[in-house]
């Protein structure tokens, strides 16, 4: 009953926060909407019993990519614009609501809805939710996680190069 | 314990809400958190997935989410600084250049 009280909480607060980051006007105020959905989607990954992932969530996407957006908008100087809205917006919300009931419809006539689970949650008795998954990632995962390393690599090139200041021709 | 469905209702809930404020905004900043919302569905799916079943490879998988989007923010977040720099404009209505 807590349980469902909290996610009802999470849930709730995820997409009020998620429908503001895309409705408010200044870029500032949707940034802090967007950290307010990421905090709230990392209580329900606590609910889930992903506490690593819960703590990735705070540390990497609330601490560092969020922190590198808000610099981005102070040192650009956004001028909030007057008309911040595409011209499609009507025909743009009304199919992403027909969408949206589309896919509940679809998923509360799926046997998928209120099922049990399949074969119960995660054994935490033997190792915790951190050991499994270095576990898998140093085992079972181990190219993708490379590569993800590449990818990262590839990153930091990327914007470091694209960001270098050109000489003046 | 909650259904599984309730989370693939929000995180469906949650990449629609993306989707649409990408094809809503014109401010490039908030596209790009549109697809962080978009990415962030993905991982409430994964996760739940994963508890779901009793398996750890969606959280693993949900990791590597979190490290593309990590990549991908700075990534574009560059373009955005080059493309201001030239044009002073952060409106993608404005940006035309490679237009066909």
């Amino acid at each position: 009953m807590v349980e469902l009280l909290f996610f009802i909480y999470f849930a709730t607060l995820t997409i009020v926060s998620s429908i503001l980051t895309i409705g408010l006007r200044s870029p500032v105020y949707c940034s802090l909407a967007l950290l307010s959905t990421l905090l709230h989607v990392a209580g329900l990954f606590v609910l889930l019993h992903a506490e690593f992932i819960a703590a990735l969530q705070v540390i990497v996407y609330a601490g560092a990519v969020l922190v590198l957006y808000i610099f981005v908008i102070m040192l650009l100087d956004l001028k909030t614009a007057e008309k911040f809205l595409h011209k499609q917006v009507g025909i743009a919300i009304f199919f992403g609501v027909v969408l949206i009931f589309e896919i509940l419809i679809g998923l509360f006539q799926s046997p998928l809805f209120s099922s049990a689970p399949e074969t119960g949650p995660i054994t935490e008795d033997t190792l915790g939710n951190t050991a499994q998954i270095g576990i898998a990632l140093f085992t079972k995962y181990l190219l993708p996680f490379e590569i993800v390393g590449v990818i990262l690599l590839g990153a930091v090139i990327g914007a470091l190069v694209l960001a270098k200041k050109v000489p003046a021709r | 314990m909650i259904p599984l469905s309730y989370y693939v209702a929000v995180s469906t809930i949650m990449f629609v809400v993306g989707l649409v404020g990408v094809l809503i905004r014109k401010n490039f900043l908030i596209i790009l958190f549109s697809i962080e919302l978009m990415l962030n569905a993905a991982n409430i799916n994964l996760v739940a997935f994963s508890r779901h079943y009793g398996a750890i490879d969606g959280q693993v998988i949900s990791l590597f989410i979190i490290t593309v989007a990590a990549a991908e923010a700075a990534v574009g977040l560059a373009i955005i600084i080059v493309l201001f720099r030239r044009k002073a404009v952060t409106n993608v209505d404005e940006l035309n250049l490679m237009k066909w």
